[in-house]
């Protein structure tokens, strides 16, 4: 854990330096085809109420069903965080009213969650990685969703996500700066995306954040905390921290105190706002949920999961970096999203992977952000890939024509090799040719000659012109010897 | 013809395979009882028109050799059962002209055993109640009176629809629910049988819920063996309820008549309460005879944590209801009552839809529940309630096979005569039979005789998990031994 004080992320304030502690309760919809405790859909996007069981409108006399799947995936996730499982858990009623809940509580686990304590390791740069714990994961339902604007007077609910499972992952207050924060969010997607128990889909609301956040002076305990309800961007998750932290730095300074409450962000002011104080805060009268027995399942149950996990990206890096001899952070980039790590495998294979990483990440990565698109529908397949970086192996086509070729086969399609051939891009590394080339340049030009001779660094006025007579598919290396030894220089 | 509405069950069940008269007639015997019956108010809703329709399908059943086993037989459902395309208000305002688009998995069973619908019967509200004086749809009345009186009996509660149209012959049985004692209390004051079978033994799904870990579904009919008959088409395992068994059930109704010789009787001292009346002990003692007389074995034990069971009850029960009840908030279905915003809403839907006695336990629940009082209240409760478990378990482990006790404190009381003043009153009627359901066990009630003015009064059977079998055998020696009080003559037209 980071019990250190890094004086790089501390904010000054008026009386000194201040340290923001951080901890985070991720919402992450759980993949399955139904809901966690009803066989309805959990299809984004239906028509309102279209994915509504009679459990899920809480019909009288309904009762919920767990939905294995949704267990499996908890566990899944929770061997993902090095965590904790605990064979026995419990559902609680978590109870409140409001109309898009339809029973009048959430099932939810209250006391004996389903995942324990875990940890995440999370890259902030090349050089510098932090731990953060995790403190829990339970399951439990989704609410469904009010519509205010509808009608003039009226209010609607959608249910289509009532009953929807999510997993609550609990983070313990590691975490030391937005940056912290949003790289935690990133490194914690991407392991629920390598699993496959959460699409990460922020937009479509599948991760939500709410942050605690509290300052205090470095070494000081714990200052009192605010809860930031419900962020749903890894950008607003690090504006919010950033608005938070400075709102409690600036009360402490003018010899105020921190009231403890829920707050909201809002993006377009720039500012958080108060939502309910602690005095305000609801009694959920939490209890066991009388209609479900406890979650058990062995240990054999949760080993057999354990057995078909997928490498997941800390392992997957540490191989990257071994089995191919990449640096940590080309491996760590490579690793982000699990299709573009096979991406790379498949482009890597029998080939210098050093190089294709280099062109995945910066030419591909590059282009695609550019573009917004994702691996997935990346133009440029890993073959194709493959196929650019052959060439530039076999010093066929030089790096130059390579990125050339790479936007051809992105606007064009079509195989890296047929395409230099047919359009006669093959880099000339013929000597002889080049010498022609060159002593016809020296021939013509006796006044530059003269120049580069009394000043070297116009050797790159001739080799500009050789590539220019070459159409640029000279080798550029033999290009300079040629010129050297005819320039005597 | 003579009167089919006076056959038992398992007669009329013979007359129909026998085909000594068809369905069609056996359901309109009672349905020409029902309609002279309104006085009674068993029913919130009868439904002729299904009735016949589902006697023509068993007739044409039975012609073609394809009778189920309990083809044509007519049957009353309290009005807690969700009944698809039939109004099932839980005899709340608040559920008043709710139809359910699904069937409960106890009636689904039913029909599927060719039981014929009647309609839906009465009962306290959302089963709260020892009197069915709590119904929004009015008391029902009991078809007993007193010697020489004509005022008007409760029939018990919270299933006083279902004992009460069992005994005045407007079914040949009844499903009920007992979550403290709603189906034993009722047949007790009514002199019929009920039985709560086992947690988990009946589907809860589509059952409207009270405390979901106390309530259970079981019949009410004329005899031990009805009752039987009965439950084998009701229980049974159901994916729909988690909490629901996966175990084979027996045919009950072999276990009626077998041999109890050998058989080990517990006779709980801490039943024997203080003030228990003259009538009552001596009632039980009889039970007691009559077991010893067919050759079971008597013996005392001592149940030390009875005492803190109705206490601990009116903790679980409430907490459980005032969750279950969340849902009724009048906006998807039932009654709205609109105002400035969304809590005037629930607030003005809940003032009107719920009664007194459904608002004062959501109260209850709510209040054992919150912040600060859960440790004290609903921790402890539970706590007792694994003591009283675990005085039945130690009972059965010293090799006692069942429980006798009475029924009911008391017999039936006339309406509005208890409660009130101080609901405790009402809530001390549960006294005897709140106990079975903390620790989730079966027991059976049937009557063993009346009280000096004429009522019926009941024997309890309590049984190990899982063990109705071994009620049904021992009910059929008391019911065979006890004087027969047989039903009360109509004076309700």
């Amino acid at each position: 854990m980071s019990t250190h004080v890094n004086s790089s992320k501390l904010i000054p304030g008026a009386t000194g330096e201040w340290e923001v502690v951080i901890g985070l309760e991720i919402h992450a919809q759980v993949t399955s085809k139904s809901k966690l405790f009803s066989g309805a859909s959990t299809e984004f996007g239906g028509a309102p109420n279209s994915h509504v069981s009679l459990v899920d409108a809480a019909m009288p006399g309904m009762l919920p069903v767990i939905n294995e799947e949704c267990v499996k995936q908890a566990i899944r996730t929770g061997l993902g965080l090095k965590a904790q499982i605990n064979l026995r858990s419990v559902f609680d009623r978590k109870n409140y009213f409001y109309p898009d809940l339809p029973q009048g509580y959430q099932i939810s686990q209250y006391k004996y969650p389903i995942v324990g304590e875990g940890v995440v390791l999370v890259d902030l740069s090349p050089t510098e990685q932090i731990s953060v714990g995790i403190e829990r994961l339970h399951l439990e339902q989704d609410a469904g969703k009010s519509l205010h604007d509808l009608g003039a007077n009226d209010s609607h609910v959608d249910l289509n996500r009532s009953g929807v499972a999510l997993m609550e992952i609990v983070s313990k207050p590691d975490m030391r700066s937005a940056d912290e924060a949003k790289a935690y969010v990133t490194k914690l997607r991407t392991i629920l995306r390598y699993i496959g128990s959460c699409d990460g889909n922020m937009e479509q609301g599948s991760l939500r954040a709410d942050v605690n956040v509290s300052v205090r002076k470095p070494g000081a305990p714990f200052g009192t905390r605010c809860e930031i309800k419900n962020v749903n961007s890894i950008r607003f998750i690090g504006q919010a921290i950033d608005v938070e932290a400075r709102r409690q730095i600036g009360i402490l300074e003018d010899g105020g105190k921190i009231d403890q409450e829920t707050r909201l962000y809002d993006p377009n002011k720039g500012e958080t706002r108060s939502m309910r104080s602690k005095e305000e805060a609801h009694d959920y009268r939490y209890f066991p949920d009388p209609d479900l027995l406890p979650l058990e399942f062995d240990q054999a149950f949760v080993d057999e999961l354990g057995a078909h996990l997928p490498e997941l990206p800390d392992e997957k890096k540490a191989r990257f970096v071994s089995q191919y001899g990449l640096s940590p952070y080309d491996a760590g980039v490579l690793v982000l999203e699990r299709a573009s790590a096979d991406y790379f495998e498949a482009a890597a294979k029998g080939r210098d992977a050093k190089l294709v990483a280099n062109w995945v990440i910066n030419e591909l990565f590059g282009r695609l952000n550019k573009e917004g698109k994702s691996i997935e529908t990346s133009p440029v397949s890993a073959a194709q890939i493959g196929g650019i970086v052959d060439l530039i192996a076999s010093n066929v086509i030089s790096g130059k024509l390579a990125k050339d070729l790479f936007e051809i086969v992105w606007t064009e399609g079509g195989d890296p090799a047929q395409i230099v051939e047919a359009r006669g891009m093959k880099q000339v590394t013929d000597a002889a040719a080049i010498e022609a080339t060159v002593d016809e340049i020296i021939a013509k030009n006796p006044d530059k000659v003269a120049q580069a001779q009394a000043k070297p660094t116009m050797l790159g006025w001739f080799v500009g012109q050789v590539m220019k007579g070459t159409g640029g598919k000279a080798n550029p290396q033999t290009v300079n010897e040629i010129l050297k030894s005819k320039l005597g220089i | 013809m003579s009167d089919l509405t006076r056959l038992t069950l398992a007669d009329a069940r013979e007359g129909l395979a026998a085909k000594t008269f068809s369905a069609v007639e056996l359901t309109q015997a009672h349905l020409d009882a029902m309609a002279r019956a309104k006085g009674l108010n068993a029913y919130i809703v009868e439904t002729p028109d299904k009735a016949l329709a589902m006697a023509r399908a068993s007739d044409a059943k039975i012609a073609k050799g394809e009778a189920g086993p309990l083809e044509g037989i007519p049957l009353g459902i309290k009005d807690l059962y969700a009944t698809e395309g039939v109004q099932t208000t839980a005899a709340s305002h608040i559920l008043e002209g709710f139809i359910p688009p699904y069937e409960s998995t106890v009636t689904s069973n039913l029909w599927r055993d060719g039981a014929t619908m009647l309609g839906k019967l009465n009962l306290d509200e959302f089963a709260m109640g020892s009197s069915n004086e709590t119904s929004y749809f009015g008391p029902v009345v009991s078809p007993w009176r007193r010697n020489g009186s004509d005022a008007k009996i409760v029939p018990g509660g919270s299933s006083g629809g279902s004992a009460a149209a069992v005994a005045a012959r407007l079914c040949l049985g009844a499903t009920a629910t007992d979550t403290g004692g709603s189906i034993r209390q009722p047949a007790a004051f009514t002199g019929t049988v009920g039985i709560k079978p086992t947690y988990g033994r009946c589907s809860r799904f589509g059952v409207v819920a009270f405390a979901s870990s106390l309530d259970q579904a079981g019949p009410i009919a004329k005899t031990v063996r009805d009752t039987a008959i009965l439950l084998r088409s009701m229980a049974g395992h159901d994916p729909k309820d988690t909490t629901s068994v996966d175990a084979p059930v027996p045919d009950y109704e072999k276990a009626v008549g077998a041999s109890i010789r050998g058989k080990v009787i517990g006779i709980p001292k801490e039943y024997r309460l203080d003030g228990l009346s003259a009538e009552i002990a001596s009632l039980w003692d009889q039970g007691v005879a009559w077991l010893r007389a067919a050759g079971a074995e008597i013996r005392e034990i001592s149940l030390p944590h009875t005492r803190h069971a109705l206490p601990a009850y009116y903790i679980v029960a409430p907490a459980e209801a005032s969750s279950n009840l969340a849902r009724y908030d009048g906006v998807r279905y039932g009654l709205r009552k609109t105002g400035k915003d969304i809590v005037d809403l629930y607030e003005l839907t809940r003032a009107e839809g719920f009664g007194k006695e459904v608002r004062r336990r959501i109260m209850i629940g709510t209040y054992v529940l919150s912040a600060g009082y859960y440790d004290a209240y609903y921790l402890r409760a539970q706590k007792i309630r694994s003591l009283i478990k675990r005085d039945f378990d130690l009972a059965y482990q010293s090799g006692v096979d069942a429980i006798l006790t009475p029924a009911t404190p008391s017999p039936a009381f006339a309406l509005g005569e208890k409660g009130s003043a101080d609901p405790v009153e009402m809530y001390l009627n549960d006294v005897f039979t709140v106990t079975v359901n903390m620790a989730g066990l079966p027991g059976l009630v049937l009557p063993g005789g009346l009280s000096s003015d004429g009522l019926p009064l009941g024997l309890q059977l309590i049984g190990r998990p899982f063990e109705e079998e071994s009620l049904f055998s021992l009910a059929q020696v008391i019911e065979e031994a006890a004087p027969k009080i047989g039903l009360p003559e109509s004076w309700w037209g």
